[in-house]
């Protein structure tokens, strides 16, 4: 029996970061009625943590700038797996997502001649990053919030959800809880828009907060759609490491595009020792040349501290376990040094960086203008995630929608900085305006009691049990594992037990047991929140596993190279489903999608090219994991 | 290793205690470590928010040994741990449980204040001209976190309970910002004397005191905001001189 509280509207949108929150206003613009779910309160999401800025192509401050760079420099950075659709439509929507946030009262910092300024990033060619300090994420999140608002929207703060509902093969609605009284209650929409971010709490150093813990993943794979990429996970080279008990929280890459170094207890810039083939040609190759970049002159290659994320959290990494590592286990990150050059150094980066100013001297007692920082690598983000098609952001599923950092596609096997706000910019107000075009063709679907009736049962069953399995214990002992098995390096060796571990991990998970009752009980909730930790730990091994090279954030110790056969034409990606009962199927290196890019990079000309004909490519089998997700 | 009780307050709209935690304490902790460790530990059902863990986000507000106080960024080394630390839910708002509050009036309240109305674009290609110095105090203003401890502090809203008639510190800076966006062709000042209440400010500061993000709020917000409605309804030769304008333009 389902008379739980029943809301019904056009489009769900399940997550109110930047890519939820963009979505549900355009398609609420587009006249049809939204709901917008989020496990926080509004404006709290992790958007409102991104700090460096949107990359687009505005070039204001470089006029050589324009979506192809941009587009090239995310294929480059993605090591040619990304989705090239997405890369496409992603460099040329960017600027006008950035211009949408202005008109709706974005204050971005700005140029001498009054237009909005562009910084420095990593694996972008040029400045390219909308900003304001370094809290750009901030600013875009509550624009997107005080826009939204008055847009009609029905928000629903502090809810989660636990099932999607599905009439036949059609996604007509959601079944959660309101985490206040926790209460269950069922969502009926014509389409929905997944948009719940990412997986840092499958990690223990993360810069994630509680809340990511793969739901949307997990919705989707367990309704049926199909994850891509799922190995690729974003190690930040800069996170705090002191104190133990910051460890994992977000150092900006902006520090870096400002004039940051990374130097080893030797004090040697280790950055210049180790320059990838493909960006010899635009990395400086001495520190005179990369601090001029840092400057504006535009004629100076890039520092080799603004070299993508992958490589230089190995590069940190081989330099703490070849033992030049800082005191606490990390390495240096020096914007002090640029006293030497600039003479208001202090005033300049107070200015510049001012929210990491903050950050190290309330929580490490370090006054950044005046010593070094120390920092490691912390997960960051997901390149992996539900398959879409690029155009529409819709999965496989009809009525199932996703942006942000739950899809995937745009950024292949390494995120550039920057790219994620324009991605959940670009991608949201794609997925909103088809989710409404999708909910105008269609009416509400039936809504399976069955389903719902089971997952409430599973839901209560914590509080029933008798054993004393703690919920964040569980979680703790995942993090750990995680962390050091399926971490930077990754080998086979070290895998295959995790694989084993995760089964007896489903069953300390099903024995959770939860006191108190159902209002606001945090426990209950992160026992609820480890089926998702599972399922997307479960997906990432075996993509891991199967993946035999090394590739953008892919490590192997095993197979430390490139394998040009696997990405060659820049789609091949691993594909993870459910493939019925209890079997997770990976049907690997299939070309994503019906079309291969074509793709000079010295005259930057695109071309599309059908291969349907090659769906799928002499490495295409199909692996299956009996037994190990549900 | 050092250990640290906690004196955490349980309970819910009906009532409750304060109950005693005693956890270890490592180098760097802030209150907010504590918390999830007891809760991890002791207490699963310990009810608090929190998100970024870097002072960014503005969930984790609470009243530390009687400050209002975010607790991710209150380091245990700046508090006496001879005796216990006590962590309250904040007191201007209705608590639901342990340490969560119903903020939800904050955010019906910015509902109700006319949005953002921009000029025309400046360029042909639907974009504006604004010059740095020219945006730096709106800024300011739009670094608020939403953390709502001067909300808290404000004594209208937390010992008069007058949330029906003055928006508080935090919407204050909020129409200020749009009032000084250099964009923005809206005027909000009739509302701000009528129904937004801003006459109720006696500029005791405490807001301003008591903002992580450092935010000037009297000073630079709400004292200039006075001033603005003063100028409109308050100026004698203003009056006579809009009086004048009026009769002119019939």
């Amino acid at each position: 029996m389902s008379d739980y509280e029943t809301h019904e509207h056009d489009v769900l949108v399940i997550g109110a970061g930047g890519a939820g929150l963009r979505a549900a206003i355009e398609a609420s613009a587009a006249g049809v009625s939204v709901g917008l779910v989020c496990k926080s309160l509004l404006g709290k999401a992790h958007t409102v943590m991104a700090e460096g800025g949107i990359a687009a192509a505005l070039a204001n401050v470089d006029e050589r700038d324009n979506w192809k760079v941009h587009f090239a420099d995310t294929m480059r950075g993605g090591q040619y797996v990304n989705n090239w659709r997405m890369a496409e439509l992603h460099a040329k929507e960017a600027p006008d997502r950035v211009r949408d946030l202005e008109a709706w009262g974005a204050v971005f910092d700005r140029t001498k001649d009054g237009r909005i300024l562009q910084r420095n990033f990593g694996g972008h060619k040029y400045p390219r990053l909308a900003h304001v300090g370094d809290r750009t994420g901030l600013e875009m999140i509550r624009t997107l919030q005080d826009h939204g608002i008055h847009q009609g929207i029905d928000v629903y703060m502090e809810h989660t959800i636990l099932s999607l509902l599905k009439d036949g093969d059609r996604v007509v609605g959601a079944f959660g809880y309101e985490r206040e009284r926790g209460r269950f209650k069922i969502f009926r929409a014509k389409a929905i828009v997944l948009a719940t971010g990412g997986i840092g709490r499958a990690y223990k150093i993360t810069s994630n907060s509680w809340e990511y813990t793969g739901d949307g993943h997990s919705l989707a794979y367990d309704a049926g759609a199909e994850l891509i990429d799922m190995e690729f996970v974003q190690f930040h080279p800069t996170g705090m490491v002191w104190p133990p008990s910051v460890s994992g929280i977000l150092v900006t890459e902006g520090v870096r595009g400002d004039g940051g170094i990374l130097t080893n207890k030797d004090g040697r810039r280790f950055m210049f020792d180790d320059i990838p083939a493909s960006y010899k040609a635009q990395t400086a190759d001495n520190e005179e040349e990369g601090w001029r970049y840092c400057q504006g002159d535009k004629n100076a290659r890039r520092p080799p501290e603004l070299l993508t994320r992958d490589h230089i959290s190995r590069c940190i990494v081989r330099e703490i376990k070849e033992g030049r590592g800082s005191p606490h286990g990390g390495v240096f990150l020096d914007i002090s040094w640029i006293k030497q050059k600039l003479p208001n150094s202090a005033e300049y980066i107070k200015r510049k960086l001012p929210s990491m100013y903050h950050q190290f001297k309330q929580l490490a007692d370090i006054d950044i203008t005046e010593q070094a920082m120390e920092v490691g690598p912390t997960t960051h983000y997901i390149m992996g995630g539900v398959r879409v098609d690029p155009d529409t952001q819709i999965s496989r599923l009809p009525g199932l929608f996703a942006a942000g950092e739950c899809a995937a596609g745009i950024n292949g096997a390494n995120r550039l900085g920057g790219n994620s706000l324009s991605d959940l910019l670009v991608f949201g107000k794609r997925a909103g305006e088809f989710a409404a075009k999708f909910a105008k063709k269609n009416s509400l679907g039936k809504i399976d009691n069955d389903k719902i009736d089971i997952t409430a049962r599973e839901a209560l069953a914590p509080f029933e049990r008798a054993g004393n399995e703690n919920p964040y214990q569980v979680q703790h002992d995942l993090q750990e594992i995680m962390q050091h098995s399926v971490g930077i390096v990754r080998n086979e060796n070290e895998m295959k037990p995790v694989l084993e571990r995760l089964k007896e991990f489903r069953d300390r998970a099903n024995g959770v047991r939860v006191s108190g009752n159902r209002e606001f009980n945090p426990g209950w909730h992160t026992a609820l929140d480890l089926k998702n930790l599972l399922t997307v730990a479960e997906a990432i091994t075996c993509a891991a596993l199967e993946r035999k090279e090394s590739r953008g954030a892919q490590f192997r110790e095993d197979y430390p190279n490139r394998d040009d056969a696997l990405g060659s034409g820049g789609l091949g990606s691993a594909r993870v489903s459910r493939a019925g009962d209890g079997v997770l199927a990976i049907a690997d290196f299939s070309w994503a999608f019906d079309a291969q890019l074509v793709w000079h990079e010295t005259t930057l000309q695109i071309q599309r090219k059908f291969v349907a004909a090659r769906r799928r490519n002499h490495h295409a089998r199909r692996v299956r994991y009996p037994g190990i997700s549900r | 290793m050092k250990t640290a009780t906690f004196r955490i307050w349980r309970g819910d709209a009906k009532g409750g205690e304060f109950r005693d935690y005693t956890t270890e304490v490592s180098e760097g902790m802030v209150v907010l470590d504590a918390v999830n460790q007891i809760q991890a530990t002791q207490a699963n059902d310990l009810a608090c928010r929190w998100n970024c863990k870097a002072g960014k986000c503005g969930s984790c507000s609470a009243e530390v040994n009687g400050m209002p106080k975010l607790m991710c960024m209150t380091r245990m080394s700046e508090l006496p741990l001879d005796r216990p630390i006590t962590v309250e839910p904040m007191k201007a708002f209705p608590v639901l449980k342990d340490l969560i509050t119903d903020v939800s009036w904050n955010f019906r309240v910015k509902k109700k204040i006319k949005k953002f109305k921009p000029r025309p674009p400046d360029a042909l290609d639907g974009t504006w001209r604004m010059q740095q110095q020219d945006i730096d105090r709106v800024q300011e203003f739009r670094k608020c976190i939403e953390c709502f401890l001067c909300q808290d502090v404000c004594h209208v809203l937390r010992d008069h309970q007058m949330h029906e008639q003055f928006i508080g510190p935090r919407f204050l800076i909020y129409v200020a910002a749009l009032e000084m966006h250099p964009l923005d062709t809206e005027n909000r000042i009739d509302e701000l004397r009528n129904t937004q209440g801003i006459g109720y400010c006696n500029i005791t500061k405490c807001c301003t005191k008591v903002c992580p993000e450092n935010i000037e709020i009297t000073d630079n917000g709400i004292i200039p905001l006075k001033e603005r409605v003063v100028d409109d309804f308050y100026d004698p030769l203003g009056w006579i001189w809009k009086r004048l304008k009026k009769m002119l333009n019939r």
